[in-house]
């Protein structure tokens, strides 16, 4: 309140000598974050991702921590104008990094850390589930899930929890971000160290409506599912049904629209359960040959039987005849 | 004490059911017919009764004697026969002694219209006893002088010792009508005569049986008030005195090694209602920036119009807390981390999580733990962030990784959406499925995981799922579209009439990555 009273008691002609002590402060500031980093040596190491192809081309060798991230889902323009899917392939990316970086909190000790490794989750909606997100590494021990009923409530919980340097990393889900608004957690980031992934749902849009608009965030990502590895052992829980084969290790497509310092990438990787695995280009095309199958309202399903046959124990599947023949007086 | 209301008489039975102290001194008398009531004294005037508004004002005014004491219960023994009871221990200093403090309590009675009778001695039963017989309105108050019970019992009615109308007729027709008469018989033979209620009644009485006060609130033991010459209503006093309340607090939760879990800030207003703020904590605490923080978030809903002229701080709710855990020089003290069996993972976040979970609901931040269930939606609960890995409850852990359990999405539909779904031959799996309006051809697929009902749960009817999801097998498949993305189906019910009684339908549950 004191503050406040003086910059309003500050006459014009005094501005210009206020604002001159305030970039003496900003500069002395300067002076002393940079007199802490070079006291601490090296710079915090970085965010891998454990793969060796993208981890190259970000500055630094992985994600900046301390800073704003985005990971946008793919497919989230379907045609109809709504999400066709829960964005299952950027949750589990994101869970990934989450996973790493708490296990790198971990790892480095008690002494290093405060929060033994915990993410905040601010998820938009609710139904995030924990065993789905446990197969990519991010176990219930730590995750702390905060339930915000708007956007704006979000927000403030991710820049609460940004303030706390004992948090391996802050996840928020968002609707829309305007540049203001990531700025202020980029600062917020910025000042704890702490690692901030934001998933925006409907990121904010440039003048040509397709690629994303502006924010303060270092990195831009998209990813997007793509078909699974096709099943050539045949793992206990994926023994091909029906008329089509089982479902493989999931597989994505990770682009990086933007990154600050880096140039912009684009890769296909698989998840094997305890890593990213990159592979080459020409997989995608052997993967995505379903890519031209979205067809609305073309149920023909006839000319799929003759191909597939059937499994033989299918026809003995209806009702016994004998007992209720032998039920008739 | 006990307080009385305005004359009240009952229409239907036509008798007085209380009467105030200018009636009394007229001897009309509870339980009179009306019409000799009239007889006795023509200027009647008489209102019908009102017991749920007369126990609503008692409420509101056990509310109000919070000023006094933490500790309030209501006596409901006695119908008819309103009283309130405070446990005053080590309370009437702040008062300036038992004296002043019954003082200052009939003058603000007196204020707002209510006559009371009150007395303060050694025991409840005592104090009971004394404020009902041995105060008369003319006097309202007594102070029964610390071991003086017997004494100041001994001239008063047997009736006083809180007996059933049965006893006390069989002692009257005895001839025992007082009760240092009760205290010269034996024990032996009182108790063959007429029970123990008698003997236990006067040992509560004479103090030599406990009888706790069952409290309105739940008991605390650290509090801090504050009150004010003058009813104070502006904000910025509110929670300067917030302020120094929360110092207090802390200051003797130190003394005792303890830290709040649960804060509670109540304001008695000037126009003898009260305000409440309450906060809880995920882990105890005594960094007094941390609680003033939490209550200050409320500040602003706070109705003081007409001012405080009182301010109490309870810790409802305490746990032990080591000294040491905040260093010297205060600086870190907002970090109050225990090593004991109680800390759970991530407790050092504990001011972050306790802010979060004031403003945005405590329920709203939570952590998973894996509970034992093969149904999807029961197999994960939401428990609070900080509980210790072994506390959650049976068959609920935080710790287990899942990883027994087969494949799972990472986003489940807290409500399945039906789907239509083609399938080659009823029970097969589907090969297309529209959901949304969009169709989805299946390119991939693998199941069925069944999941069968948990009957031991359906019989309890629980709310977690609805009971026509709930009750029926389920066929769950993975299933991936044509642009690669996964989806949890299944379908519930089975064909050929082993299933529900509803035929087969799908759903849709989940997503993968």
């Amino acid at each position: 309140m004191n503050s406040y009273g003086k910059g309003r008691a500050v006459t014009r002609s005094g501005r210009g000598a206020a604002v001159a002590a305030l970039r003496r402060r900003v500069a002395a500031i300067r002076a002393t974050k940079a007199i802490d980093t070079a006291m601490q040596g090296a710079p915090a190491p970085p965010l891998t991702l454990g793969v060796a192809a993208i981890d190259r081309i970000l500055p630094g060798g992985g994600l900046a921590r301390g800073a704003l991230h985005e990971v946008l889902g793919g497919h989230d323009r379907a045609p109809n104008g709504h999400a066709s899917n829960g964005g299952g392939a950027a949750l589990a990316f994101t869970a990934v990094l989450a996973a790493r970086r708490a296990a790198a909190v971990e790892n480095a000790g008690p002494q290093d850390s405060t929060g033994n490794g915990q993410v905040l989750w601010c998820p938009a909606r609710p139904g995030l589930y924990g065993p789905g997100l446990a197969a990519f590494g991010l176990g219930p021990g730590q995750l702390i899930l905060v339930h915000a009923r708007d956007d704006q409530q979000r927000l403030w919980a991710m820049e609460e929890g940004l303030k706390c340097t004992g948090l391996a990393m802050v996840v928020g889900e968002v609707g829309r971000l305007d540049l203001g608004q990531s700025r202020r957690l980029q600062l917020a980031a910025e000042a704890s160290g702490v690692t901030a992934l934001l998933l925006p749902r409907k990121p904010a849009l440039g003048p040509d409506g397709d690629s994303p608009g502006l924010s303060a965030g270092l990195t831009r990502w998209r990813i997007t599912a793509l078909p699974s590895a096709p099943t050539t052992s045949a793992p206990t829980t994926s023994a091909p049904t029906g008329g089509y084969a089982g479902i493989g290790a999931p597989r994505c497509r990770v682009e990086l629209l933007r990154c600050k310092g880096g140039r912009p990438g684009d890769w296909l990787l698989q998840w094997n359960g305890d890593g990213f695995s990159c592979l080459p280009a020409g997989e995608a095309n052997a993967a995505g040959d379903g890519q031209h199958g979205h067809e609305h309202g073309h149920e023909d399903d006839g000319e799929r039987t003759e191909t597939n046959p059937l499994p033989v124990a299918a026809a003995m599947a209806d009702g016994p005849a004998v007992p209720r023949l032998a039920a008739r007086p | 004490m006990a307080g009385q209301g305005q004359q009240a008489g009952q229409q239907a039975g036509q008798r007085i059911g209380a009467v105030n102290g200018a009636a009394a001194e007229a001897g009309v008398q509870a339980g009179m017919m009306l019409t000799d009531a009239r007889a006795l004294l023509p200027g009647l005037s008489v209102q019908p009764m009102a017991p749920e508004e007369d126990a609503r004002a008692l409420a509101g005014l056990a509310d109000w004697c919070g000023r006094y004491s933490p500790w309030i219960s209501l006596d409901e023994e006695a119908a008819g026969q309103y009283g309130i009871c405070l446990d005053v221990t080590g309370c009437a200093h702040l008062f300036g002694g038992e004296a002043a403090m019954l003082d200052d309590l009939s003058r603000r009675l007196a204020a707002f219209a209510i006559q009371a009778r009150m007395a303060i001695a050694d025991s409840l039963g005592a104090a009971w006893a004394t404020a009902r017989y041995g105060a008369r309105y003319g006097d309202s108050t007594a102070i029964v002088p610390v071991g003086g019970a017997r004494a100041a019992l001994a001239r008063l009615p047997v009736a006083a010792l809180r007996l059933s109308p049965a006893a006390a007729d069989a002692l009257a027709r005895l001839g025992l009508g007082r009760i240092g008469e009760l205290c010269s018989l034996p024990r032996g033979a009182l108790s063959a005569r007429f029970g123990r209620e008698v003997t236990d009644r006067l040992d509560q009485a004479l103090g030599r049986a406990p009888e706790p006060l069952s409290p309105r609130p739940p008991r605390t033991s650290f509090w801090s008030r504050l009150a004010f010459a003058e009813p104070i209503g502006h904000r910025d006093h509110i929670a300067r005195a917030a302020g120094q309340l929360v110092a207090e607090l802390c200051a003797a939760l130190a003394r005792e090694e303890r830290g709040a879990r649960r804060l509670e800030l109540r304001l008695y207003l000037a126009d003898g209602t009260v305000q409440r703020i309450a906060a809880g904590l995920n882990r105890a605490s005594r960094d007094p920036a941390h609680l003033l923080r939490l209550l200050a978030e409320h500040l602003p809903s706070l109705e003081a119009n007409f001012g405080a002229d009182l301010m109490l701080l309870m810790a409802g709710q305490s746990d032990p807390l080591p000294a040491g855990q905040d260093s010297l020089d205060g600086a870190a003290a907002q970090i109050c981390s225990g090593d004991g069996p109680g800390a759970g993972p991530g407790a050092d976040l504990a001011p972050l999580l306790d802010r979060l979970g004031n403003r945005l609901g405590a329920a709203n931040v939570a952590r998973f733990a894996s509970v034992q269930s093969h149904l999807p939606e029961r197999a994960v609960r939401l428990v609070p962030p900080l509980t210790p890995a072994a506390g959650a409850g049976p068959g609920v852990e935080t710790t287990a990784p899942w990883r027994h359990m087969a494949r799972r999405p990472v986003h489940l539909l807290p409500r399945p959406e039906p789907i239509e779904a083609v399938a080659e031959v009823p029970d097969g799996p589907p090969v297309l499925f529209r959901w949304r309006g969009i169709a989805h051809r299946v390119q991939r697929g693998d199941g069925p995981e069944r999941i069968a009902p948990e009957w031991w749960h359906d019989m309890q009817a629980e709310t977690a799922a609805p009971a026509d999801l709930a009750g029926e097998t389920r066929d769950y498949y993975r299933i991936e579209d044509s642009r690669g993305q996964r989806y949890w189906l299944y379908r519930r019910g089975l064909y050929g009439g082993a299933g529900g009684p509803s035929p087969p339908a799908w759903y849709l549950h989940g997503f993968f990555a």
